[in-house]
């Protein structure tokens, strides 16, 4: 049996089938994952992501220390706002991707729940000479509330303050109230919120938000959503061997003004090249799936990190890592088959629409 | 419970087999398309390809997963389920009747004796 959330019993109660998580038993679906992705699309979907890894940073060197552990830089927000980062190693392999909360005094991280032990450990590991003290928060809940209703249906459950806070926020903006953060954020390419908030709340949330009519959602559902807005999944298109620059990250990248861990190693790929991370939309047959070859016109290979079938377009599309230039036509091979597929910018799908662009 | 119609024969790869005077329907259980999710992809045989009981004959692909088709008996397909193509997910919704798969024109009666009964196939997913 692996670790429980809070939300275990109402999972199965929901109808949830419950699969191995990365040593959590977490729901794939309530029935039909595609239907789950719909809702978030057109409505609004919850997800309990409760297994994903809370700590918070304080101490007088909270700044300097994450200003030497992350790749992008916590002084390009102010406190009320979250980042997204990636946190490398010296060669720039991605040992994680991240979201950090800035607070008033200190700092939240939110880290993948499969890489959490080696997170805490590199982080232990780098905190020497700085004035910090790193506690991971195992009694904060997280939900995930998705979708063009999202906010609306939720802000209509919440006491004042809340609601408001969930009303005014503008995007990457987080409040706090008592125990509970709202921020928002998500990995959908929708409009919503995600709240942390303590274990003994979270049912009672999850109870109201699908009395009100709002949709319980998968891991499976997750996975497609994100993939449709163009975001990474850790372990699939990149790990600790891939870099920012080969994971489409580039743009969580503040280069130049400190040393942090990586920045030598990602100065030197820059200026010498490197394969990137595009989208690919499928003309042919079949599902386009992780570890298919993709074969450019001139030759030259590539790999899927990320593929489905996008509910949304009816179309399947992936995430594929190639030579550097990459555009056009490229053929997957699927099956021993070549099948044809157009070079795309991600993301594929924004607020609903299709958004991408063929390069 | 998943639904196992007690007049079907069953392959151990999850297809089911109903024989009408030779010609035999294919398609994949209740259980299996359960399993898989929802289906977005049905690749199917060539109408007058020639398979053997076990040989490849199509993938059905869920959006999590491919997983390959077994032809369950030998003979020459006969007709393939093309609403399959534009409609996938009528393997889900009724995976006994609109869901089937292909028609094999059986060439092994015999072939028919190797697979399972419903009772069989039924013990086998309990102790899967």
């Amino acid at each position: 049996m692996g670790h429980r959330t809070a939300l275990y019993d109402a999972h199965v109660a929901a109808g949830g089938k419950m699969v191995d998580f990365g040593g959590w038993d977490m729901p794939i679906n309530y029935g039909s994952q595609i239907e789950e992705h719909h809702a978030v699309r057109q409505k609004a979907g919850v997800f309990d992501v409760s297994h994903m890894t809370v700590v918070d940073i304080a101490g007088a060197g909270a700044r300097d220390y994450l200003r030497h552990l992350l790749a992008n830089d916590v002084d390009r927000i102010e406190p009320g706002r979250a980042l997204y980062s990636g946190m490398l190693n010296e060669r720039a392999g991605v040992i994680d991707d991240l979201i950090v909360y800035k607070r008033d005094n200190d700092y939240r991280l939110v880290v993948n729940c499969a890489t959490r032990e080696t997170d805490l450990a590199w982080m232990e590991s780098q905190a020497g000479g700085f004035a910090v003290d790193i506690q991971e928060r195992p009694y904060l809940a997280m939900l995930a509330i998705q979708g063009p209703e999202a906010r609306a249906t939720l802000a209509g459950l919440l006491d004042a303050s809340k609601a408001d806070a969930v009303n005014r926020l503008k995007v990457f903006g987080f409040a706090e109230d008592g125990d509970w953060m709202i921020a928002r954020t998500g990995y959908t390419g929708e409009d919503g919120v995600e709240i942390m908030l303590p274990n003994n709340d979270v049912v009672a949330l999850w109870d109201q938000l699908l009395a009100a009519g709002v949709a319980p959602a998968g891991l499976g559902a997750r996975d497609t959503l994100r993939l449709e807005a163009g975001m990474n999944l850790y372990g699939n298109d990149m790990d600790d061997g891939i870099s920012p620059w080969e994971a489409n990250m580039g743009w969580t990248l503040v280069l130049n003004d400190r040393d942090f861990i990586g920045r030598q190693a990602l100065l030197n790929q820059q200026q010498n090249g490197h394969a990137e991370l595009v989208g690919l939309v499928l003309e042919g047959k079949g599902v386009l799936r992780a570890h298919q070859k993709v074969i450019l016109p001139n030759n030259e290979e590539g790999e899927i990190t990320s593929g489905t079938f996008s509910p949304t377009l009816g179309k399947s599309i992936a995430l594929a890592r190639l030579p550097a230039g990459a555009s056009g036509k490229v053929d997957v091979e699927i099956r021993n088959k070549r099948q044809p597929a157009q070079v795309v910018k991600a993301p594929f799908v924004r607020n609903g629409k299709a958004v991408y662009k063929e390069i | 419970m998943s639904e196992i119609p007690a007049e079907l024969r069953y392959a151990s790869s999850h297809e089911w087999a109903k024989n009408d005077d030779g010609t035999v329907t294919v398609g994949i259980t209740e259980h299996a398309q359960d399993a898989m999710g929802d289906l977005v992809y049905v690749e199917l045989p060539e109408v007058g390809q020639v398979v053997a009981a076990g040989d490849e004959a199509g993938v059905v692909e869920s959006v999590k997963a491919a997983s390959d088709i077994y032809a369950p008996v030998s003979g020459e397909i006969v007709e393939i389920n093309e609403a399959l193509e534009d409609e996938p997910e009528l393997v889900n919704n009724a995976p006994y009747e609109g869901g089937w798969l292909f028609k094999i024109a059986m060439s092994e009666e015999t072939d028919l004796d190797n697979l399972l009964t419903a009772d069989q196939y039924q013990a086998q997913i309990e102790s899967e």
